[in-house]
């Protein structure tokens, strides 16, 4: 059986909770069957209203949500067969672990030995197995986190909704619990749709993201393209670091423009600009800006730094170029002796397709 | 504790512990000082009034020492025959001295509750008593009353000789202990105090049923409101506690007497005939009425400062998982609120088991419980002794009843905020 593009369809969604305000604007957006689909985005972005929305605990103002073909706005969330992970893991306190993993079966009135056998298997899965007696209390927060994702997934569903699952956990165990949820995600093929506002983990886990900003999605793409190829000035600057200049083209031909700003002129990839005279914002990845550039590249400039940062294996160096004092750099610690001092003047060079010319912000 | 954290020393050679109760020693000492306030109003209103009144539930001194030589005498009566001539004298010269004081009343009253009759055979003897020469008295005596030869009036004043008697626990379970010694129940239809606790326990009972199943929706309400009006809730809940209870009291009165603003409503809607209104008030309905409000509060707190700490997101993650709303609830929600409905429920019990205005305004004949009974030995017949031991009966019940509960739930699980 091949996999369908649109397992899971939003179709021209519009959600407000006051009459006044759209949380969420028109939102479509398919997901493909099997597909790890992480909605990133700021605080108040309509990410998690569009997650609760698919779980049936919001209903769409106008628009609707397909789940393999058929409209899930009229059906509650216990009929839609739909997994979910809560932020706070949403634990049932009083319950074993084994009788968290169990319920969902429970009530789907599934007999005592086919219970047995699936949660031990789900438990098995995120390496718990040894504690289906324990109380969600006496676990840690990674624990409790892996017992939220078996839950979830303890009775097959065809998706699994995640908001922001690890948001509680400390740096190395969120890390860890990317890969496994990633490593669980891959061996069973189960749709996942991920909220997180944090980009990293996005980027870590996901097939695809879609960007979401004042209820819009701003970029759905893979991974490596929303880095290298943000489409406006928004992703550029959520995702990743990002050295921006605010100018206006000055020129604009094969597959290149000239951007003026206020000190200067760059030559830019022209990205959302079409006409001389548009204003733009460039925006250009601190790690395809280079000290004392070999190659040729297009963009040759000079500038004072100002700050130097020691960050072990890279050293962080802010640049006043072409009036822009925020420039950031990314150099590699190396053997190599680079000039790297506070207040010297150096060459910067990048290649004009890396300064990608988007909308002004 | 392990050998090893023994030896642990301080910087200057102190053993560790030692070192650590010198420097806590000082916060337990100002500790000690910021309660001893309350441990002192405890102990003079609390402990000293329930050992006082337990004291004087069982004390039974009075006759014992209205009759001294008497007691000492009867000590070789068998109490199978008529006592002997010394036990007749010793008693002749006691009550003598009684009368001569004047205080032969009490004992005339306190024999009187032991046989009945008893009090006339005894104002006879007052009257003739002076005219009583010396020796013999056995035959004077017994001449004075024929029923100074019936051996019971000698055993009932026998009966009186201990210092200390349970009879108050037992009259206050309708029961008492006859001519022979042993424990019987009253006569049939002069059993009203076990009417009066089955009642107690029934109204407690219902009234604590009612306030939970009113309590509980509210208390849901206010913990999944948004703040604004949940506020507004919370002060409509908390509302009683600032009227007076005897005002809340008086406004039921007026809602609910026969020509009142309910049945005056009922009739305009048509539900009763107005010559048919029904008696709300003077009976348990009123009871009723008047108890689950002013006990409501005391349910809907503990069970909201629950409800509070209940994530929603538990009752969403039961649904995701494919619970129905109402099995969500009863195997999610519901359990997570036991440690409030526990503590609700008994609170509201305690209280109940004791309340004494309300029912004794609205009650009636039909609605009033021991705690009025209580009051009424206290304020009429003036038995404080009895008032005593029902009382110490009813505190019993209620620990009786906590200690159930902790069997049961367990106190640890109890939350009141």
């Amino acid at each position: 059986m091949s996999k369908k593009v649109d397992f899971v369809k939003f179709d021209k969604v519009d959600k407000s909770y006051d009459g006044k305000v759209l949380v969420v604007k028109d939102l479509n957006l398919d997901i493909e069957e099997g597909e790890f689909v992480t909605m990133l985005g700021p605080s108040g972005s309509g990410k998690t209203t569009c997650l609760m929305m698919l779980a049936g605990f919001e209903t769409p103002t106008n628009g609707e949500i397909y789940l393999d073909n058929n409209p899930i706005s009229n059906i509650p969330p216990h009929k839609r067969g739909i997994g979910m992970v809560f932020q706070n893991y949403a634990l049932f306190p009083h319950m074993t672990v084994f009788e968290n993993l169990a319920f969902p079966l429970r009530v789907r009135k599934i007999s005592k030995e086919d219970i047995e056998k699936k949660v031990d298997k789900a438990l098995s899965m995120v390496s718990l197995s040894e504690f289906g007696n324990r109380m969600p209390g006496q676990l840690s927060g990674g624990q409790q986190q892996r017992v939220a994702v078996a839950r979830a997934l303890v009775f097959d569903p065809s998706v699994v909704l995640m908001d922001e699952p690890l948001g509680a956990l400390d740096k190395n165990l969120r890390e860890s619990m990317q890969y496994e949820i990633k490593h669980i995600h891959e061996s069973i093929g189960v749709t996942v749709v991920y909220v997180t506002h944090d980009q990293g983990e996005a980027l870590t886990m996901s097939n695809r993201i879609a960007v979401f900003n004042d209820g819009k999605v701003q970029q759905l793409s893979s991974p490596d393209k929303l880095y290298e190829e943000p489409v406006n000035s928004f992703v550029a600057e959520f995702i990743g670091e990002n050295n921006t200049f605010v100018g206006e083209i000055s020129d604009i031909s094969n597959g290149s423009c000239k951007v003026k700003l206020d000190k200067g002129e760059i030559i830019a990839n022209p990205i959302s600009v079409k006409s001389v005279g548009e204003k733009t914002t460039v925006s250009i990845r601190p790690e395809r800006a280079l000290i004392n550039p070999k190659d040729k590249m297009d963009n040759n400039q000079k500038g004072k730094i100002e700050e130097v940062i020691y960050h072990g294996d890279h050293t962080r160096v802010r640049l006043n170029l072409l009036g822009n004092s925020e420039f950031i750099l990314k150099v590699p610690n190396s053997s190599q002796n680079l000039d790297i001092k506070l207040g010297n003047e150096i060459n910067i060079g990048w290649n004009s397709r890396d300064a990608r010319a988007l909308d002004p912000k | 504790m392990s050998s090893d954290t023994q030896k642990i020393l301080s910087t200057d050679g102190i053993p560790l512990e030692e070192s650590l109760k010198k420097a806590e020693k000082k916060n337990k000492i100002k500790a000690f000082l910021l309660v001893t306030p309350l441990l002192l109003f405890l102990i003079i209103t609390y402990i000293i009034p329930i050992a006082d009144m337990f004291s004087r539930s069982i004390d039974d001194k009075m006759v014992t020492n209205m009759l001294p030589k008497t007691y000492k005498a009867m000590e070789q009566w068998d109490g199978k025959e008529l006592p002997p001539e010394e036990v007749f004298e010793a008693f002749y010269l006691d009550y003598k001295i009684l009368v001569k004081n004047k205080t032969a009343g009490r004992l005339q009253t306190q024999l009187n509750y032991e046989k009945n009759g008893f009090k006339s055979v005894l104002k006879k003897l007052a009257r003739k008593q002076k005219k009583f020469e010396e020796g013999n008295y056995k035959e004077q005596i017994m001449k004075v009353h024929k029923r100074w030869r019936n051996v019971d009036y000698w055993r009932a004043i026998k009966r009186r000789a201990p210092a200390y008697t349970y009879s108050k626990y037992l009259k206050g379970v309708d029961m008492y202990s006859n001519e022979e010694g042993k424990i019987v129940q009253v006569s049939e239809d002069r059993r009203i105090h076990r009417i009066l606790w089955s009642r107690t326990l029934e109204v407690a009972f219902f009234v604590t049923l009612f306030c939970f199943l009113m309590a509980y929706p509210i208390a849901h309400l206010l913990a999944t409101l948004p703040m604004k009006y949940s506020n507004l809730l919370m002060i409509c809940v908390l509302l009683p506690f600032w009227t007076s209870l005897l005002v809340r009291t008086a406004s039921w009165m007026i809602l609910l007497q026969q020509q009142g603003l309910v049945n005056d409503f009922f009739v305009w809607i048509g539900l009763v005939g107005d010559d048919n209104r029904p008696e709300m008030m003077y009976n348990k309905t009123g009871t009723y009425v008047a108890m689950t409000q002013i006990l409501l509060p005391f349910m809907v707190l503990p069970l909201y400062s629950v409800m509070k700490t209940i994530s929603p997101s538990l009752m969403r993650a039961g649904k995701s998982l494919g619970a129905t709303p109402g099995v969500a609830f009863f195997k999610i929600y519901f359990p997570l609120t036991i440690p409030g409905i526990g503590a609700g429920c008994l609170l509201v019990f305690i209280l109940a088991i004791g309340y004494y205005i309300t029912p004794a305004l609205v009650g009636g004949a039909s609605g009033t419980l021991i705690s009025n009974q209580i009051a009424y030995h206290m304020k009429s017949t003036l038995d404080w002794s009895f008032a005593s031991a029902m009382g110490l009966m009813l505190l019993t019940g209620v620990l009786v009843i906590y200690w159930i509960y902790n069997k049961l739930v367990g106190v640890d699980n109890i939350k009141l905020g």
